[in-house]
């Protein structure tokens, strides 16, 4: 096939049935394909950002003393690159992106239930964005606090806090809203047939997750409220002086914030329980219990936040309360993990892009899970707290998990709505050269917070230099598998070899419509007549 | 379906039942001032929470319309109210015993 022959569109789908093909046809659209990829462009904008901003703090740390920064910009630098990574990538990351674009067409509806509130978070999540933005180079500066805004030095230092807080607060209302949204479709919009026992496990994890955003984060927008407060009027809810509680901060913080990690982590694990079985030609071992379990992480995960604050000055009888409820959630976790793998067992499997991220999500999460543990126990948690041991852990769960699923569900998923895929083998490569490089960066980062390297510091002892060396050079060769899977990705989908209804064989509903699908999904009313992980004569190509 | 004629049912309420609440409101509001002059101790913010969580109560039901609404939105305010409580009894392992 000539290039320019490839070039043609495969089918319009969505992307021109409508007539429209403007901006405007995209930033006012109701439709939730589009809105699904304007939320994708932006959160793989903002995870680009993170990364740079990630890269120059490890340069920064590839030997001691001043490298590159000096303390005061060092601080600005993973204050900014937590923020951007936390609020603008990952906790819309994969429910607004992913679950926009496929969740309704998963449970056979048309559009979310509310399509113009669903437009309405976008903008609120572009605008608390340009706030944030406008917070790095407007008064006192980039803000030096950590992306956790920790009292009294927020309510103290010059930069430019309260903008960046309050522009955290509105991406609150984005999410709080697409939760909203989603938990109302799920329930009220489901085709004929669709019971919550045929429920795709993505679904199902989305709607886990929509309920800890609507329930978990208006704390966090009140408690960004009370630090402005705090800055602005002296209120001093926070100030001992005053008869304020700094530990209090830290309560209302991670009420949202720790559910919050859930809001990271669920739709992650929906993605792997989606493309395990297709790539097994299994049905899912143990549904049922990957459902509930998800349920259950968002309950128990929702009574945890106590294990952030072990050595804050907490009462003893809150840290062993706190400690044995953050073994319970091990328990759910552990569920999906031991079900994913009996689902492998057995299988026919295919180790294509999509199932390579999937496979490496299930250990790297499972590293930063079992590491999440000795942080867990408040003993251990004592001698690692504020090191770089839980740098890596988050890491491992955060980019290893979340960030692994999200390249995951963008092979899976992508070539549906662009009509085009990748090739196959520089996705690979790259994966190979992001799973290498993940390792050598975080795990020696895990290493070296054992031995003792605080975290948030710009200079260490030169017993550490070895291996923050090594972990630097790991950061390098991650980022050269995540430039390599995104040019194939991105070349792929413009000009790639088109792909047919359904490329994998997958059973969900979405792979039962048009390539790319229409705007208004389906053609009458579908009727859903088997499982989700049903492949019975369903066909791979 | 009972949930569609839920939803579509406008359910208007009595006078008298509005006036009704109205006034049990006024009466609970002088029991939460006379709680504040009486001598307590310990009870003291126990009873005055009892009686706001009647008098939100009486609201959410009756003014908020919950009462008449269908069994699964219900379901969803009680959990959101469960999970604010739970919230808040939990920071009391630290509060109480710091
Ligand atoms: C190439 C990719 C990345 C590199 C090289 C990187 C590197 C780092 C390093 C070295 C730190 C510790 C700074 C310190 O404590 O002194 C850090 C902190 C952090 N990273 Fe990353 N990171 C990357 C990707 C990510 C991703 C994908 C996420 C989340 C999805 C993330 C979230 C965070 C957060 C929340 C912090 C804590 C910031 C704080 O202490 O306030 N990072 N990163």
């Amino acid at each position: 096939m000539s290039s320019a022959e490839s070039r043609q569109p495969v089918a319009e789908g969505f992307w021109g049935d409508t007539g429209k093909t403007g901006l405007g046809s995209w930033i006012f659209s109701t439709d939730h394909k589009r809105i699904g990829l304007l939320y994708l462009y932006s959160v793989t904008g903002f995870f680009l950002v993170g990364v740079i901003l990630g890269l120059l703090i490890r340069i920064e740390l590839m030997a001691p003393g001043k490298t590159i920064v000096d303390a005061q910009t060092y601080n600005a630098l993973f204050t900014v690159h937590g923020v951007v990574m936390i609020f603008l990538f990952i906790i819309p990351g994969i429910p607004a992106s992913f679950g926009n674009l496929v969740m309704p067409i998963q449970i056979g509806a048309r559009d979310v239930a509310f399509p113009r509130l669903n437009l309405f978070s976008w903008w609120l999540y572009a605008i608390g964005a340009l706030v944030v933005l406008t917070s790095l180079f407007t008064g006192g500066g980039a803000p030096d606090t950590g992306w956790t805004f920790y009292v009294p030095f927020s309510a103290r230092t010059g930069t430019n806090v309260s903008l960046a807080v309050f522009g955290v607060f509105i991406l609150g209302f984005s999410s709080i809203l697409t939760g909203v949204n989603f938990v109302t479709t799920i329930h009220r919009l489901r085709a004929d047939g669709m019971n919550w026992g045929r429920l795709p496990l993505f679904t199902w994890s989305l709607y886990a997750t929509a309920w800890v955003q609507i329930l978990a984060t208006p704390i966090i927008a009140i408690t960004l409220v009370l630090v402005i407060a705090e800055r602005v009027l002296g209120a001093g809810l926070f100030d001992p002086g005053r008869g304020g509680d700094p530990i209090m901060f830290q309560h209302l913080f991670w009420i949202y914030s720790h559910p919050a990690v859930y809001i990271m982590i669920l739709p992650a694990m929906g993605v792997i329980s989606d493309i395990i079985p297709v790539f097994s030609r299994k049905p899912i071992f143990g549904y049922k219990m990957i459902a509930a379990s998800s349920i259950g992480i968002a309950a128990a995960g929702s009574l945890v936040w106590g294990h952030h604050m072990y050595t804050s000055g907490m009462s003893d009888t809150a840290i062993m309360v706190f400690s044995f409820l953050t073994f319970i959630v091990a328990i759910p976790s552990a569920i999906k993990v031991f079900n994913w793998v009996s689902t492998l067992y057995k299988g026919s499997i295919s180790l294509e892009a999509p199932m390579l991220f999937a496979l490496s999500f299930v250990l790297l999460f499972s590293i930063g899970g079992l590491s999440g543990l000795i942080l867990g126990a408040a003993a251990t948690d004592i001698h690692v707290h504020d090191t770089h041991f839980v740098v890596g852990h988050f890491h491992y769960v955060m980019f290893g998990g979340t960030g692994f699923a999200f390249f995951a569900a963008a092979h899976y998923w992508l070539p549906k709505f662009f009509g085009r895929r990748y090739k196959e083998k520089p996705a690979i490569v790259g994966w190979a050269f992001m799973f290498v490089g993940f390792n050598v960066l975080y795990w020696t980062m895990q290493v070296l917070g054992m031995h003792g390297m605080p975290r948030r510091y710009y200079d260490y002892l030169p017993e550490f230099a070895p291996l923050n060396f090594v972990a630097t050079v790991g950061s390098w060769i991650l980022a050269t598998g995540l430039v390599i899977v995104l040019v194939n990705l991105v070349k792929g989908l413009k000009s790639g070899e088109p792909v047919g209804e359904n490329p994998w064989g997958g059973a969900t509903l979405e792979w039962q419509i048009a390539t790319p699908p229409p705007t208004e999904n389906f053609e009458g009313d579908p009727v859903v007549t088997h499982g989700p992980y049903d492949f019975k004569g369903v066909v791979k190509p | 379906m009972s949930q569609e004629s839920a939803e579509h049912a406008e359910h208007i309420v009595s006078y008298k039942t509005l006036v009704g609440v109205w006034v049990a409101l006024l009466v609970l509001t002088v029991i939460t001032v006379a709680i504040t002059r009486a001598e307590l101790g310990a009870l003291k913010v126990w009873s005055a929470l009892a009686v706001a969580s009647v008098k939100s109560a009486l609201v959410i039901a009756v003014f908020m319309h919950m009462k008449y609404e269908a069994r699964l939105f219900r379901i969803i305010l009680l959990v959101a109210l469960v999970t604010l409580a739970t919230f808040i009894g939990f920071t009391f392992f630290d509060v109480l015993y710091r």
